[in-house]
């Protein structure tokens, strides 16, 4: 089954052995660590700096504008030449701010969401790192980047920037509590943690078709607190412009405000990439059961185009929710965590085990 | 038990209300047409703009280059920023009286914030509000206007 997906690790290999035909073992490894990390970096920038004209067109069509389209054909250059801008920018020292940390803060955050794009699998054998924890490392990993934003917010000696890194800290705390109990649900029906053995079990339907009602409960809990979670309204008040200018980041100016920028829409990227290979199969075409006639035409489209078209599906769907309701308050953000999205996604993994041990899913 | 009911229909109506919200949002994603934005440098030619759009602070002359000011000086008086300067001039009309007319109604452009009062005040109803909007020039002078044009006359009443 599913024998003719293209699998790249027929291509990373004959790579690998080219590289092994050239140098000794230790530097095979060297330099295959530098070629990973130049395709991620060159990834993370075309992706966060297309997600941004995304976002930017995404809401113009929905409040009826048009959004850019001056710079290039459709404005497809116009966050290219924000970036130049942004490059170009003085780096403004704040006086009284704790000069190391304000200058490390942004880094940790944009570390943390580097970290967690190592471990996604991006097509069938394209993965960096195939932990056997996978889930697990990058919800801990993303999770990470609070401490960042926490440090950016007590360092800049600003008001503004202390209540918006507080509001955050509070927000990610609560909100993780949910975004692990939903994948926690797959985790129990899959029996494992490993990305890949999570793709791999979805080979005749999805999660979310075979998992029952409590696979779509859990899918759509997992929307909302990994909303939450990347600071992405309408849970956006650590950075509510109406009322802390602009949360954490307030003082930042130049690339130092550019890797906040970007790693809030890479983070936003690394969610719907979780969700779409925990719930939507990844990089796995969709499938049905035994159809072999339907799922032999499914896997004739090359898995990199199913695993991000679900990943934006997933996108434009987060999109949609930041665009359409206001901004929670902070209280009634609680409430939504601790009243309604614990108790229900606690309900539902009870349900879901139950379900496993009674064998009732596909 | 009744608390419990409230708790489930709290959240029914909560996602009802948000997807009410969604579909709005939503119809607007999938219908491109509705689009409002004027695609200004572009549509030039075409641009019109609404009477009550405030560009700039006229003076209207009719066919006759004959205005309606008096010289009396209320819009001068009344204009917040000091962007309008009077200046006036007595001239013996028929009957041999001395009577004050306009020399020259100043307008400062660079210091208009476009508030109205000028042309909501006047008496004589001899201001209003013009359509141009593209002001930009390259030297501060430009922006000093006379709006009363070179020989024009007050209309008199017919008595």
């Amino acid at each position: 089954m599913s024998s003719n997906i293209y699998d790249f690790s027929s291509l990373t290999g004959s790579i690998h052995s080219w590289l092994s035909g050239l140098m000794s073992s230790g530097w095979v490894i060297f330099s295959e660590m530098v070629l990973v990390g130049l395709v991620f970096l060159l990834m993370y920038a075309l992706i966060g700096l297309f997600l941004v004209y995304l976002e930017r067109k995404v809401c113009a069509i929905m409040q009826n504008r048009v959004g850019p389209n001056r710079v290039g054909k459709w404005g497809l250059l116009q966050t290219i030449a924000d970036l130049i801008k942004l490059l170009l920018k003085e780096l403004i020292p704040i006086r009284k701010s704790d000069a190391l940390l304000f200058n490390l803060a942004p880094f940790i955050v944009i570390i943390c969401s580097f970290l967690a794009m190592a471990a996604l699998p991006y097509a069938k054998g394209l993965q960096a790192i195939d932990f056997n924890i996978g889930v697990f490392y990058v919800m801990a990993v993303s999770s990470l980047s609070v401490v960042g934003i926490l440090l950016a917010g007590w360092s800049s000696n600003s008001k503004y920037s202390l209540i918006g890194a507080m509001r955050s800290g509070a927000q990610i705390v609560s909100y993780e509590l949910s975004v692990g109990l939903s994948l926690l649900a797959i985790v129990v029906f899959t029996g494992s943690m490993q990305l890949s053995t999570i793709i791999e079990s979805q080979a005749n339907g999805w999660w979310i078709f075979k998992g029952h009602i409590p696979a779509f409960i859990s899918f759509i809990i997992f929307l909302i607190a990994s909303t939450a979670e990347i600071n992405r309204g309408p849970f956006d008040l650590a950075e509510a412009e109406s009322e802390l200018t602009a949360g954490f980041h307030t003082e930042y100016s130049g690339i130092k405000f550019a890797f906040f920028f970007l790693a809030e829409y890479m983070n936003m990227f690394i969610v719907a990439a979780l969700g779409a290979t925990v719930f939507l199969g990844g990089w796995m075409p969709f499938h049905v059961g035994n159809w072999e006639g339907f799922n032999l035409i499914m896997d004739y489209i090359p898995s990199v185009v199913w695993f991000f078209s679900k990943t934006f599906f997933l996108i434009l769907i987060i999109m949609w929710f930041k665009w359409t309701f206001p901004r929670l308050r902070i209280d009634q953000l609680l409430t939504l965590e601790w009243k309604y999205l614990l108790p229900i996604s606690l309900l539902n993994i009870v349900v879901i085990a139950f379900i496993v041990l009674m064998g009732w899913h596909f | 038990m009744n608390s419990i009911v409230e708790y489930f229909t709290d959240i029914f109506k909560g996602l009802s209300s948000l997807w009410a919200g969604m579909r709005v949002t939503g119809k607007y994603f999938f219908s491109p047409g509705a689009i409002v934005t004027q695609q200004y440098p572009e549509n030039r030619a075409t641009l019109k703009m609404e009477d009550r759009f405030k560009g700039e602070i006229i003076m209207p002359h009719d066919a006759n280059n004959l205005h309606a000011c008096t010289g009396c000086g209320i819009c001068e008086m009344n204009c917040p920023n000091g962007s309008i300067e009077i200046l006036s001039d007595r001239v013996a009309n028929a009957e041999g009286k001395l009577e004050r007319v306009i020399d020259k109604h100043i307008y400062h452009l660079s210091m208009c914030t476009f508030c109205g009062l000028c042309v909501k005040t006047c008496p004589s109803d001899a201001l209003a509000f013009g359509q141009e909007f593209e002001h930009a020039v390259f030297d501060r002078s430009k922006l000093t206007k006379v709006l009363n044009l070179p020989g024009s006359k007050l209309r008199k009443e017919a008595k």
